[in-house]
């Protein structure tokens, strides 16, 4: 069950890699949100309740509802327009995001180490380089963030492999999430949409050498 | 005590966000240099003490955590000079400081932690306040320094933390759980090989955002451009050590294993190329503030070639670090008087800068002795024993063209420096000039002649504590 959830993940990456509009990638994250609400509640079988409460928690409110929500009151209210505007065609993203998983699959089979669940590795890493390429990609600010906060799930899924073990170790992650969405989103990018009115990358361009 | 240490912080830092009243905001300051030396005496008495569970000071800490007890000092002290010359209403001085003290105290903590996951969480921290001392100014350019710093450090965080997990898969093959750093050195043969070349790949790229090495070393260079003056010496001072500080205690894990030569061969590449980047800007830069924040890059590629090529290296290295803390910082904080003379930070518009402040011109002037390694700035001892260590290693190749590399920084930086000092500026209104007291340069006078003194006539607790901080790695 949990493999057709992680499989279900990878997919989103590719419907990410060709969707056009902002709001579908919004809808991804929500549904990525779901797919790891599912995944966490029947991967981490051993450790305490209340833990597994709060993670359960941090997926659900924060991955798939709030940030999301946040978002899209900022598109909004910034009049952001709904192309992602990509720097490359969508064809060729699908090739590279194709590549990644691919890549990181023949990577995964030259492990050999029975302590390790290889689909989480695969899903995990393509995920967290399919957010990389998301950020190089496209053209607006919004959409760096939206591959950051793709990187943060695949990162997620990562530290779900070893949750078992050492749940610290999901927690600081939880704690990541929670820090680094609040300090991309709340702080800077409402800072953004006051001082600029289009938000573009290349309105922050200035400061080279 | 660090528990005390945190506390008080804590509190510090809440009042000094909340208070309006210039006198209270002041001694809370003193109070909290107090607090910081008193931690800092208190932890060299307690060397090797476990403390707070996660704690745990040994003498790399102990050697940090004093330098940025002396650097905090004309830290305050100048942005005290900066805040109140600007007339900043009260509540974006007290955010400054609020965000100051906040800033050292997750260094001073970083530096002691004996758990990779506390070092993260402080790491992560640093990043928080930093970015509160650079938006600063609150205009777009400040805005997209720190929108670029706070990117990159979101994703160089993330990179520790794959990072750390890795780290966790090679200790399941030990079958241990606990990722402190004693375990970690005394199990490390044990540890799985394949992930821990993975977690060294991972942390050694996120710790780059802070100690500022290729290839994440971009978001350094705006944030100190773009902060003030000395929230820049305490970005390109205190911040890159606890990079290094991270990449030194990974490296020491890794360091105990068959991998050693591997992650030395990363880390060259690494140092070689920061090096050439630094090279490449700084011949041809033209902004006085980015052209420093180059200079430490430069300086940060070579204390990485000094622990990659071993031995007398390693020394050279932590000694090196030091000393560039308190050299750098000494030129941010002079960068200040700068600015306020000519209202620009291009080279274009700045000259004869020894007519207009004499005791600041005299800091420029031993300040590029000492951050380009001339005798007799102390760097110069500790650049010698790294170019020596790399011989030894048999890298001549990389030596020579580190050498001509360092040539040509000479040359970019040198050109700049004596524009600003000897060449007469182009339209500069010499009636209007404000007058700048001597005694604000006095700090930068001290830092460097600590910087001189420390490098040739060491005192013996000094370089015992080095020698300690070497023993990690064997």
């Amino acid at each position: 069950m949990t493999d057709i959830l992680l499989i279900a993940l990878a997919m989103t990456l590719l419907y990410m890699s060709i969707a056009n509009r902002i709001f579908t990638y919004l809808r991804i994250l929500v549904f990525q949100g779901f797919l790891l609400f599912g995944t966490t509640y029947l991967t981490l079988s051993n450790i305490n309740t209340l833990n597994l409460i709060l993670i359960m928690l941090e997926t659900i409110v924060f991955k798939a509802i709030a940030v999301p929500f946040f978002l899209r009151y900022i598109i909004k209210r910034n009049a952001i327009t709904r192309e992602a505007e990509p720097y490359l065609p969508n064809f060729i993203s699908l090739i590279v995001v194709t590549l990644i998983i691919v890549v990181t699959i023949t990577l995964s089979s030259a492990i050999v180490d029975e302590n390790l669940d290889k689909t989480y590795f695969v899903v995990a890493l393509s995920t967290l380089f399919t957010g990389l390429y998301l950020i190089v990609s496209r053209k607006k600010i919004i959409t760096q963030v939206i591959g950051y906060l793709v990187i943060e799930n695949g990162v997620f899924v990562l530290s779900l492999a070893v949750g078992n073990e050492m749940p610290m170790l999901v927690n600081l992650g939880i704690m990541l999430d929670i820090f680094a969405s609040v300090l991309l989103l709340g702080v800077f990018f409402n800072k953004i949409g006051d001082v600029l009115k289009d938000p573009d990358v290349n309105l922050l361009r200035n400061l080279k050498d | 005590m660090i528990g005390i240490f945190l506390t008080g912080a804590l509190v510090i830092g809440g009042l000094l966000f909340l208070n309006r009243n210039t006198f209270v905001n002041y001694s809370l300051l003193i109070v909290y240099l107090v607090l910081l030396w008193i931690l800092g005496i208190y932890e060299y008495n307690h060397l090797n003490v476990s403390q707070f569970v996660f704690f745990k000071p040994d003498s790399l800490g102990i050697l940090l955590l004093l330098t940025i007890c002396v650097v905090s000092i004309p830290a305050f002290y100048h942005s005290f000079r900066y805040l109140s010359r600007r007339n900043e209403d009260s509540r974006t001085r007290g955010l400054f400081f609020a965000a100051m003290v906040f800033f050292i105290t997750a260094c001073a903590m970083s530096y002691l932690a004996a758990h990779i996951a506390v070092i993260w969480i402080f790491v992560e921290l640093t990043t928080l306040s930093a970015s509160t001392l650079i938006y600063h100014h609150r205009n777009i350019r400040a805005l997209e320094g720190v929108w670029k710093y706070v990117f990159i450090c979101a994703i160089s965080i993330t990179f520790i933390y794959v990072g750390i997990l890795f780290l966790s898969l090679s200790l399941k093959q030990a079958g241990l759980e606990d990722m402190s750093f004693d375990t970690l050195y005394q199990n490390s043969n044990n540890l799985n090989p394949f992930w821990l070349k993975l977690a060294f790949l991972f942390i050694f790229t996120g710790f780059t955002a802070k100690i500022g090495l290729v290839p994440m070393y971009t978001a350094g260079i705006d944030a100190k451009d773009k902060a003030p003056g000395p929230a820049g010496a305490l970005l390109s001072g205190v911040l890159m050590n606890v990079g290094f500080v991270g990449i030194y205690r990974v490296y020491a894990v890794i360091a105990h294993t068959p991998l050693r030569q591997w992650a030395d061969t990363i880390i060259l590449i690494a140092a070689l190329l920061s090096v050439f980047v630094a090279t490449v800007y700084m011949t041809r830069i033209k902004n006085i503030k980015r052209m420093f924040a180059y200079s430490s890059i430069e300086h940060m590629g070579l204390v990485m070639l000094g622990l990659a090529a071993g031995g007398i290296g390693v020394y050279a290295a932590i000694l090196h670090l030091i000393l560039h803390t308190f050299v750098k910082s000494s030129l941010f904080f002079q960068y200040n008087q700068i600015y306020r003379i000519y209202q620009s930070k291009s080279i274009y518009d700045v000259g004869n800068y020894f007519k207009y402040n004499k005791a600041g011109a005299i800091v420029i002037l031993l300040g590029f002795i000492s951050a380009t390694a001339m005798p007799p700035s102390g760097l110069f001892v500790s650049e010698f024993l790294i170019f020596q260590s790399l011989f030894e290693a048999h890298h001549i190749v990389i030596l020579l063209v580190v050498l001509i590399l360092l040539t040509m920084i000479i040359w970019g930086f040198g050109s700049n420096i004596f524009k600003l000092l000897f060449t007469p500026p182009v339209g500069l209104n010499e009636n209007e000039l404000p007058r700048i007291s001597p005694w604000e340069s006095l700090s930068q006078y001290i830092l460097l002649a600590l910087a001189v003194y420390l490098a040739y006539n060491p005192p013996a607790t000094f370089v015992t504590l080095i020698q300690d901080a070497v023993k990690l790695v064997p």
